[in-house]
């Protein structure tokens, strides 16, 4: 229950934070750290407009969406305390529910049949697909070094023995940051800020959505922004007591959402065409990562 | 050949333009042009007469300096062989004598409506049913962008046919900024009405199209402007090339997501729109230049500000400058994007950047050099050889370091400035003119021809744009779609300056 709180809570500033960092860079004050949030509070006051071209799962796509983030971020342990859903191998259906959110972002996208919402839509499958082995590869290392098969029992078994665990985790650290910039289609992989539909991936599926449901996703966005953060807290966090962890916690979420926004303010987005080689890195770093497990373990001996 | 040439600027009697029938103009117009990447047509255009419908043809030979000038007379609506079927740099010049007059082609093979002008010969002929080019194939699916800009810039339809994320083929459908802006110059007689007209031919190539108006007009009236005048014109062509390089730079930047630069030139760019403020009153140039005149003189008040301009500018420029083409993630964007060859360019015709990008040595301030160009400044265009994005970027920036060198050179020494008088202009009878000006787009050319009571009866524009649409339509094959945007952007051509 506390890690929803805190992620929650964290969802309100996060982004905030990032457009911050991003005016600062570029030498402008920027709007305060809330003002996102804000344009979410007034697009929710607002009703949705469908259109004629489209049927019913363009209408449960968002909901869908946000629901399935919620339920992923339910899963989510705080140090020791386990998340409100908790059991063996649960990393493995936390994938697939937000997997399946996004499956029905995607056909949502192709239900408004605009040929710009179908290019979106093949970009987004193909980058999440992609991220997948870096995810499961990530998680199975770590269930092998602790031998538990649950977030809870994974994240509150893990203790730094040794150098070679500090740089495990500091490893899974950058894996997550990239996992979340990719699943959340920021920069380097997509430029949030474009208005150029042929360039988006993520904007362009949901130029069809509008009021209530546009800030149902914008909002879903921030909370998975969060989620990736209060995972990338957990290398750390460990067994340490409640008032350490809390504040480390933000702590923690602003430094990611400081590092994200000076990705964005200080390099420029990649070639679509080279998206996937950027994304196959990650791969390579989970197995690094399972290498260097087996190599705690002593498996090579 | 038979032809008459005359320099830029010059006005001659239209009847001296020799006549030839049709086919003899085309042969001699084809073998003119064969294998001489010196010469271009710079205009070609229908005017109706009495005996018929009057084409006019203005090939520039950049080595000798000098327009050859030739026309013929053909019947409305006759079947003729076209030019384009044996050079395309008449392409678009032939779809608009086939829009405005009707006149069919046999063999033309891309005679599509160019602008929908008000004044077309076929009214049926609407823009809701341009006949797209299209493809029959389960694999290659189609991509309509616009006419509403994603941005919300200009109108203009493209149509994309793509292999998945590449694209095969581009078409360019425009025509939804047609003003009529052609009709007007003979409808409105009054001067500042005309020179009103040309700064609104397109809103960021103001300075260059009235210099090209005003330079005209003068020519067609036999008035000798001052030096002054032509110092003021060249001035501000050269600050409204580094203005709009700059924010050119800005929006490449932004295209490609590069936050830092896109902020750092869209601030330095400021200074010099501001400066055109503080001089004319107006940030694009406007109710600066005037016919025989000028009602905002140059001051050494003004220069010394301009020195502060250009002494902030430089440092701040330069660095992020090397920033900008030492990254790599920018160079990655930018390089082997939007090729367009050499010989491609030499086909189309292009001119201005899309020429020098590629290796085409097109720049009018040297080869048919006006105001100070040639005198006081002896120009050496700015080559690249690769025509991708990068190489267009690569001439914006060294063509800003150019123009601050030329501003600099010419506030070194500031002219008197006479108080402005209004001189009564009166146009000569059956005369025709041509002015040639390079805007920061490229090459503008503008044509006059009037009648026996020195009436205009013809005024044609040609914005740098008309060309250069289709090296981008050319550019973006075979490229990602997602990489559109980017190579859109670094060739920034006019839309309004399209369709008039």
């Amino acid at each position: 229950m506390i890690s929803f709180l805190l992620i929650i809570l964290a969802s309100l500033f996060f982004m905030g934070l990032v457009v911050r960092t991003k005016s600062i860079a570029s030498g402008r004050k920027g709007p305060g750290v809330f003002q996102p949030m804000k344009d979410i509070i007034r697009l929710w006051k607002k009703g949705s407009v469908y259109s004629k071209t489209t049927s019913f799962i363009f209408q449960i796509a968002p909901t869908a969406y946000f629901t399935s983030v919620i339920m992923a971020i339910l899963m989510i342990p705080h140090g020791n305390n386990p998340g409100l859903i908790s059991f063996d191998g649960d990393f493995v259906f936390f994938a697939y529910v937000l997997t399946f959110g996004k499956f029905l972002m995607i056909i949502s996208a192709l239900d408004t049949g605009s040929s710009f919402e179908g290019m979106g839509a093949s970009r987004e499958a193909l980058f999440s697909m992609l991220v997948e082995p870096a995810f499961f590869i990530l998680m199975g290392s770590f269930a092998l070094l602790t031998g538990h098969t649950s977030f809870h029992s994974i994240f509150s078994m893990l203790h730094y023995g040794s150098n070679i665990s500090y740089m495990l985790g500091v490893l899974a650290s950058i894996v997550f940051v990239l996992i979340a910039m990719i699943e959340n289609s920021r920069m380097p992989v997509d430029d949030p800020k474009t208005h150029l539909e042929l360039t988006m991936i993520h904007e362009v599926m949901i130029l069809d959505n509008s009021g209530f449901d546009l800030g149902l996703i914008m909002f879903t966005t921030h909370l998975k922004f969060a989620m990736y953060g209060a995972m990338i807290s957990n290398f750390f966090i460990g067994m340490l007591p409640l008032e350490i962890s809390i504040p480390l916690f933000f702590v923690i979420q602003a430094g990611f959402a400081i590092t994200v926004g000076l990705i964005e303010s200080f390099m420029a987005r990649f070639r679509m065409g080279h998206n996937p080689q950027f994304i196959f890195i990650l791969t390579s770093v989970s197995l690094l990562i399972f290498f260097g497990v087996l190599l705690v373990l002593g498996k090579f001996m | 050949m038979k032809n008459i040439s005359i320099h830029n600027n010059q006005s001659i009697p239209l009847n001296d333009i020799p006549e030839l029938n049709y086919n003899e103009l085309l042969n001699n117009a084809v073998k003119f042009l064969f294998e001489r990447p010196d010469r271009h047509c710079v205009n070609y255009f229908g005017l109706k007469t009495e005996e018929g419908l009057k084409l006019i043809c203005c090939i520039a030979d950049d080595t000798e300096h000098l327009i050859y000038l030739s026309s013929s007379i053909v019947e409305e609506g006759s079947i003729l062989p076209s030019f384009t079927a044996k050079n395309h740099n008449f392409e678009k010049f032939e779809r608009e004598i086939h829009e405005n007059f009707g006149l069919a082609y046999s063999d033309h093979p891309w005679l599509k409506p160019l602008r929908y002008s008000q004044n077309r010969f076929d009214e049926n002929q609407t823009i809701a049913n341009y006949p797209f080019y299209k493809v029959d194939s389960e694999e290659l699916h189609e991509v309509g962008v616009g006419p509403i800009h994603a941005g919300v810039i200009e109108p203009g339809h493209f149509r994309f046919i793509c292999n998945g994320e590449q694209i095969m083929h581009l078409e360019i459908q425009l025509g939804y900024q047609h003003r009529g802006i052609e009709q007007l110059f003979l409808q409105k007689t009054k001067l500042l009405e005309r020179t009103t007209l040309a700064e609104n031919i397109a809103g960021d190539t103001t300075v260059g199209h009235t210099t090209a108006f005003v330079n005209l007009w003068e020519s067609l009236c036999g008035v000798q402007p001052d030096p002054s005048l032509d110092y003021a014109r060249t001035l501000a062509l050269e600050i409204e090339r580094i203005a709009i390089h700059t924010g050119d730079l800005a929006a490449i930047c932004a295209d490609i997501a590069y936050q830092l630069g896109n902020s750092v030139y869209g601030r330095l760019r400021t200074p010099f729109v501001n400066f055109l403020q503080e001089w004319g009153g107006n940030r694009l140039g406007k109710g600066l230049i005037r016919a025989g005149k000028i009602n905002y003189p140059f001051s050494t008040g003004l220069a010394i500000r301009l020195i502060q301009i250009l002494k902030a500018y430089e440092p701040d420029f330069t660095e992020i400058t090397e920033k900008l083409f030492a990254l790599p993630s920018t160079l990655s964007r930018m390089e082997k994007t939007g090729v367009v060859t050499y010989k491609e360019v030499l086909e189309i015709g292009t001119v201005g950047m899309a020429a020098r990008m590629s290796g085409l040595n097109r720049d009018i301030r040297k080869s048919h050099p006006s105001n100070l160009y040639g005198s006081r400044i002896v120009h050496e265009p700015i080559i690249k050889r690769h025509g991708d994005v990068y190489s267009r970027v690569q001439i914006r920036k060294e063509e800003i370091k150019q123009s601050i060198a030329y501003i600099k050179k010419l506030i070194s020494h500031v002219p008197d400035f006479k108080k402005p008088e209004n001189v009564v202009f009166t146009p000569g009878s059956d005369k025709f003119v041509l002015s040639l000006v390079e805007g920061w787009r490229g090459e503008i050319c503008h044509c006059a021809i009037t009648d026996s009571s020195s009436n205009l009866i013809l005024y044609k524009i040609k914005d740098p744009s008309h060309h250069n649409w289709m090296a981008l339509a050319q550019s973006v094959r075979n490229n990602d779609i997602s990489d559109f945007p980017i190579c859109n952007k670094s060739f920034n051509l006019s839309y309004c300056g399209h369709d008039l």
